[in-house]
């Protein structure tokens, strides 16, 4: 490095590129010439591969499983059916939720797609030709698909396993098909407050079923090490150390002979939080074959029994005065959970976050009620990249400000402006009971409204409409609550929510860091080396990131939820704070001052006013031979962090579009997105965050959901029928930014990967829905294809 | 079923290959598991997401739909051909530069497609560039951080031709 004396003081924090450098990202070089490490393409020697029979139906008895003629099939070693694991306790396993969840299907089958059999072969092209060959009779049942038919008297019993048990893990139950009811929030007062009001509003709302399909499937490679015991799976865990216990609890394994290796994940979005039949089964193939066994699933796996999200039929209520001010909000909601109860979902209350939704605004009083209710589809309820039904909460109000801005006559931004909690009202106690940390709305909505002149927008859409044009305006003014979590609310089959952070610096001044979370994309490799910059004045390309082996990261709990920068990036600027202390101490033993006497400076301590300092990566070296008498040696630690708050990451959008109304083609012709994160460590790859969660957006907005067609057959389980949106139709962003900084986050940043996606998915139906407002139209129900927006054009007459 | 398996003989990444194959292999696998070519990687099974593109003879391909033995003969070039040594190509370089990736499983497919496309069409606009790509999906970026890396190739790519 050259002589800090004759560079400026720029120059020397340019060369940390710490917190707020646009620092390109480090793992970009093997990604770019394809050497990434993702899960299949490990290859271990005498590796099997393993693939499942699937049931053809979504409720039926299996009567049985012939699998001799599969097992003729040249290459084919074994076909493992739930019998085959019951002896070892493996046929059902416990779910995040505390449910069961079948691994292969015991007796029965409860959705389309389920797993009966997992067939163990030489290679992938045999293993399918002995899935073929696996005869499976089955005697039909009668299928329970509409969920608001699950608690009819006479609905057929899908789950027989737990038909008597009064609960199933998430508190009473009163229906054989009822997983759990939850209430929050003051039901006597909001029904007060609604027989009061000047105005209220009612809408139905249904977030409809969809999957957050990554590029990358899910899959694993099991590999049990018969000599030592030690049993190692590779697999896209977006949680490697929470699988790590699971197994051990599930198996009776000891954790410390279980080592979960996270590699490089092809995107995750949630996909990848839960656990799979795949990962138990070819754990199972590989304690019995001795061999290791690999198990991929193809995409239509993936979206027909893995992880769906969303299926929340809300009906959502404001209570207002005749001003547009809210005074009570109410929401019912039921919530189709499928064959089991498999949401990845770590708070205390089976609704996760749900009751953030009160969103941005200052309402008074409040009651939420939710359902829970098994059908025959696949299990799943994941956060697709969102923190635990925060999108679902945040689309429910979103919409329902839009519904009572039309009722009363009042613009759209202006009802947001009357309501927002305002900035000096922050630590904020909402009715439904949770604290917003920090926040300043009306500086947020008024920056987007100035950029893309909003005055300016509803009078060229005035003029539209005079000539029978369809343009609408969606405004969407989101508050998430993310960073899961304050060990108090949030916990994982009994472990608390902290996440941790190890780092040693090298005693020639470069460090290794190794965290609890498992980026997926997000670009931890060059994000968290930043953050240790900063504090450590270290050079963060001298600074590497590692995380997803458990024989060597520190515990932690994963990445979802917008949590890893909101914990574990709390963790590593306090460990990395922790390491300064010590280094402060040794400092000022070399230099023979007092620790009072030294001042930092970018990169070393110095004693103000004379010429005397010591370079952080001197204090380095000298931390193994020249410590304090009683100091141990080196310069390494570790920190746990248990956040005492979520962070509440917010934003406000625009969104513009022109609807070609004889043909029902939307076109997106601005998205202006402003997100508010607090401290911003990297604007690169939070902009490039925000790009891909409103993409995500985009898609849930305008095309994505999983469909089943009345005897639970799954409708379009490949990208041929679900809608990943390519360059082609995805509109192009403008994004902006504010920094209210966290207040009880070590160096005041939220999170931001989800917020696009919570906050994007109602600026675009709001913006659809605004188009045929002056029509009396309130809603539209998702996703907005072209032809839901045809049929309204034309139930409208407005095709003529 | 497992039929007998046949040789084929290709070249690729410039180096001339000859193994045995069975008649079904597809060429992804073929490439991943035979060659141990695992840049193109396998994001679906019906020829929508392209993250298995590859150039074969010319053209961009989805190889998981495309036969081993369609190959023989033929020239495949794949993410791991694309840089000179150590110096990485224009795209690759664009791709850094701009963050086009995130968590890079689209990658390799998107360099492969572009660079035919930059073949094709060495200026495209930047809707030229998103139709281009149409054929392969990225779940992380948004795409236009992709749209802006191609832009960077193609203008270095002119401007190293302009110099000599």
């Amino acid at each position: 490095m050259s002589d800090p004396a004759t560079m400026t003081l720029e120059e020397r924090e340019a060369t940390i590129g710490g917190i707020g450098t646009a620092r390109k990202r480090k793992e970009d070089a093997r990604f770019i010439r394809g050497k990434g490490n993702y899960v299949d393409d490990i290859k271990l020697p005498g590796m099997l591969h393993g693939d499942f029979v699937r049931s053809a139906h979504a409720h039926a008895l299996i009567t049985s499983i012939d699998t001799e003629e599969a097992l003729k099939v040249p290459g084919v070693l074994a076909v493992i059916t739930a019998k085959d694991l019951e002896p070892l306790g493996l046929h059902w396993m416990p779910t995040l939720a505390g449910d069961m969840a079948a691994v292969l299907a015991d007796k029965k089958v409860h959705f389309q797609n389920q797993e009966v059999a997992f067939v163990v072969a030489t290679d992938r092209y045999a293993a399918m030709d002995g899935v073929q060959m696996v005869d499976v009779a089955y005697e039909a049942l009668p299928p329970l698909i509409d969920p608001k038919a699950a608690l009819d008297d006479d609905a057929p019993v899908i789950r027989d396993d737990v038909a008597e048990n009064d609960e199933v893990g998430q508190g009473k139950r009163h229906h054989p098909n009822h997983i759990f009811e939850w209430q929050v929030g003051d039901k006597a007062a909001t029904d007060a407050a609604f027989a009061d009001a000047d105005v209220t509003i009612r809408e139905e709302v249904v977030y409809p079923r969809c999957h957050p399909s990554p590029l990358e499937t899910c899959g694993c490679v099991a590999s049990m090490d018969a000599v030592n015991g030690k049993l190692t799976v590779y697999g896209t865990f977006q949680a490697p150390h929470v699988v790590r216990t699971v197994v051990s609890l599930i198996t009776g394994l000891a954790e410390s002979n279980i080592r979960i290796v996270s590699p490089d994940i092809g995107g995750g979005f949630g996909n990848k939080v839960g656990a799979y039949p795949g990962y138990v089964c070819a754990a199972a193939a590989s304690i019995v074959t001795g061999q290791p066994v690999k198990w991929i699933e193809s995409r239509i796996d993936n979206l027909s029994s893995t992880a769906f999200a969303r299926d929340y039929h809300m009906v959502g209520e404001l209570a207002a005065d005749k001003d547009g001010r809210i005074k009570a909000v109410r929401a019912h909601v039921l919530a189709d959970h499928g064959a089991f109860n498999t949401h990845a979902q770590p708070m205390k209350w089976p609704a996760g976050l749900f009751n953030i939704v009160t969103g941005s605004y200052d309402i008074p009083i409040g009651h939420v009620k939710v359902d829970g209710v098994y059908t025959n589809k696949a299990p799943g309820g994941v956060a697709y990249r969102c923190s635990f039904r925060v999108t679902e909460a945040a689309y429910l109000i979103e919409r329902l400000v839009d519904v009572l801005a039309q009722k009363t006559g009042i613009d759209k931004a202006e009802i947001r402006l009357r309501n927002f909690i305002q900035a000096d009202q922050f630590p904020y106690k909402s009715c439904l009971g949770w604290e917003y940390d920090s926040g300043d709305y009306p500086t947020a909505l008024k920056k987007v409204m100035e950029a893309v002149d909003y005055a300016g927008l509803r009078e060229e859409q005035a003029a539209k409409r005079e000539r029978g044009e369809l343009m609408g305006i969606g405004v969407s003014t989101f508050t998430e609550i993310v960073g899961a979590g304050p060990v108090r609310n949030c916990d994982i089959v009994g472990l608390g929510m902290f996440d941790s952070c190890e780092i040693r610096v090298h005693p020639t001044g470069s460090v290794i860091a190794r965290l609890g979370t498992k980026s997926q994309g997000q670009g931890h490799e060059t994000t968290f080396a930043q953050i240790i910059a900063t504090e450590l004045g270290i050079p963060s390309d001298d600074i590497t990131i590692e995380e997803g082996d458990t024989d060597t990261a520190p515990y932690g709990l994963g990445t979802y939820g917008s949590r890893s920068t909101p914990v574990a990036g709390a963790a590593t600027a306090r460990a990395a704070s922790k390491i300064k202390d010590k280094a402060r101490k040794i400092a000022a033993h070399v230099l023979e001052v007092s620790e009072q006497d030294l001042e930092w400076d970018v990169d070393r301590f110095v004693v103000p006013g004379t010429d005397i300092s010591i370079a952080m990566k001197d204090v380095a070296m000298s931390a193994y031979l020249n410590v304090p008498d009683g100091m141990e040696h080196g310069l390494e630690t570790t920190d746990y962090y248990n956040p005492p708050n979520f962070t509440y990451p917010f934003g406000a959008y625009i969104c513009v579009v022109d609807i070609d109304r004889f043909t029902g083609d939307v076109k997106v012709r601005r998205f202006y997105a402003l997100d508010d994160c607090g401290t911003r460590i990297n604007p690169m790859v939070i902009e490039g965050q925000i790009h891909g969660g409103l993409a995500e957006a985009f898609g849930i907005a305008f095309g994505q959901e999983i469909v089943y067609d009345e005897t639970g057959n799954v409708l379009g389980a490949s990208l041929m029928d679900y809608f990943l949106p390519s360059a082609v139709e995805t509109p192009e962003w403008e994004t902006d930014f504010t920094v209210t900084p966290c207040p009880h986050h070590p160096i005041g940043a939220k999170g931001i990967g989800e917020s696009p996606n919570v906050g994007g998915v109602p600026a675009f139906a709001n913006a659809i829905v605004d188009a045929f407002a002056h029509h009396g139209v309130t809603h539209m129900p998702m996703p907005h294809t072209q032809w839901r927006v045809w049929q309204t054009l034309n139930e409208l007459a407005l095709n003529k | 079923m497992a039929a007998e398996k046949t040789t084929i003989s290709l070249t690729v990444n410039g180096d001339a290959v000859t193994q045995e194959v069975e008649p079904r292999t597809l060429l992804i696998h073929f490439l991943r598991e035979q060659l141990n070519l695992t840049g193109p990687h396998i994001g679906c099974e019906t020829s929508h997401c392209g993250a298995c593109t590859v150039d074969l003879n010319g053209r961009s391909v989805k190889s998981c739909t495309v036969f081993a033995v369609q190959a023989d003969g033929g020239e495949v070039l794949t993410v791991e051909g694309l840089a000179d040594g150590a110096e990485l190509h224009p795209l690759q370089d664009g791709f850094y530069q701009e963050h086009g990736l995130q968590c890079g499983y689209c990658t390799p497919g998107m360099l492969t497609r572009a660079y035919r496309l930059l073949q094709e069409n060495p200026n495209p606009t930047d809707e030229e560039i998103r139709i281009g790509l149409s054929g392969n999906l990225c779940r992380c970026t948004g795409y236009q951080n992709i749209v802006a890396a191609v832009r960077y190739a193609a203008d270095k790519i002119a401007q190293a031709k302009g110099a000599n």
